[in-house]
């Protein structure tokens, strides 16, 4: 009871949270009819990781990096041109991540992804990989090569 | 802007299908007030009387420690209770044919909540003689327990279990609804 981090509330209550900004979310990248589905897609995601989240902490950011994936996977689906990066949501309060943003930026997509999220957010590697729809294993690859990258440049 | 009716209800949907529900529940209008209805793939985890109440998320938190976070209000999960509720008011009902999902209870309230099961529609019986057949007869005491925190109210029919002398005693959601519930059933006046 005396947790500091918070504890993963009940599905319905995180999905009554964010469903409204998901939604918009994926209308502006896919428009009204495309972004159905991807909605659907995205929280169903979510689901499917949901019950291994080990914390509470940064749900939004969380759902709205898999909501992003599941727009550039419908693009590329669709043979569209995208920036393969999953923009990362601004967050209120903008967290540690800000600090990080000058030098992350650089990164290639799924590097900066997984550091943001790992360093940024705090998120373990099934969160990330839940996000980035990969593997545990590939997210820790990620980050971890993303992370050698930095020290390269700042050494 | 709200997320449009059809495509929640149609996420709601897909869990079910998709069976990635720790727990499904709705809220059920029926005589007695707003029930909150919840059910597991092992079966009904979760009848109560705060369908409608102030603090639903309290509900829902209950049903999570139990069942596991991903708790959903989706229909299709309990839609077989549902019909049966439905059934059992209008009277055309006298027995509920569902499974039961009783995690989290001690033996104890297990076996007394299985006799309980067995006492028929119509038919009153006491404290005391529940006690005895759950195997304990000095037990009334510890059964009048179970019965106010029975996981399964309407379904498992503590409403049919009165005191000694036939008085009605106490019922989890309210002496008025245990009143209404015999009375439909026709087992007082």
């Amino acid at each position: 009871m005396m947790d500091a981090v918070a504890t993963i509330p009940p599905f319905e209550t995180f999905y009554g949270e964010h469903a409204e900004e998901v939604l918009r979310l994926l209308r502006r990248r896919l428009g009204r009819d495309r972004a159905e589905d991807a909605f659907q897609e995205t929280f169903l995601r979510a689901l499917r990781a949901y019950d291994r989240l080990t914390h509470g902490e940064h749900l939004r950011a969380w759902v709205l990096t898999i909501a992003t994936r599941v727009a550039i996977d419908a693009h590329r689906r669709a043979g569209e041109p995208t920036e393969e990066l999953p923009e990362l949501p601004d967050v209120d309060g903008r967290p540690a991540y800000e600090e990080l943003a000058f030098l992350t930026d650089t990164l290639p997509p799924k590097e900066r992804a997984a550091v943001v999220l790992r360093y940024g957010y705090d998120l373990d590697y099934e969160q990330i990989a839940a996000a980035l729809d990969s593997s545990p294993d590939a997210a820790r690859q990620a980050a971890s090569s993303g992370v050698r990258r930095l020290r390269r440049r700042i050494t | 802007m709200t997320v449009p009716t059809d495509l929640d209800r149609r996420f709601r949907d897909a869990a079910v299908e998709a069976r990635l529900l720790d727990a499904g529940y709705d809220v059920v209008d029926t005589p007695v007030g707003p029930l909150l209805v919840a059910a597991t793939d092992r079966g009904l985890l979760r009848v109560s009387f705060d369908g409608g109440g102030d603090d639903p998320e309290a509900a829902l938190e209950q049903i999570a420690r139990l069942a596991g976070p991903r708790v959903l209000r989706a229909p299709r999960a309990v839609a077989v209770a549902h019909a049966e509720l439905d059934e059992y008011f209008s009277g055309k009902r006298r027995a509920f044919d569902l499974p039961v999902d009783l995690r989290g209870q001690p033996g104890f309230a297990v076996s007394v909540l299985g006799e309980l099961a067995k006492v028929p529609y119509g038919h009153t019986q006491t404290y005391g003689e529940l006690a005895t057949r759950a195997g304990n007869p000095k037990a009334a005491r510890a059964v009048g327990m179970v019965m106010n925190r029975n996981p399964l109210p309407i379904v498992l029919p503590c409403h049919r279990i009165v005191g000694a002398s036939g008085s009605l005693v106490g019922y989890g959601g309210g002496l008025e609804r245990k009143e209404h519930l015999l009375r439909l059933e026709g087992a007082i006046l």
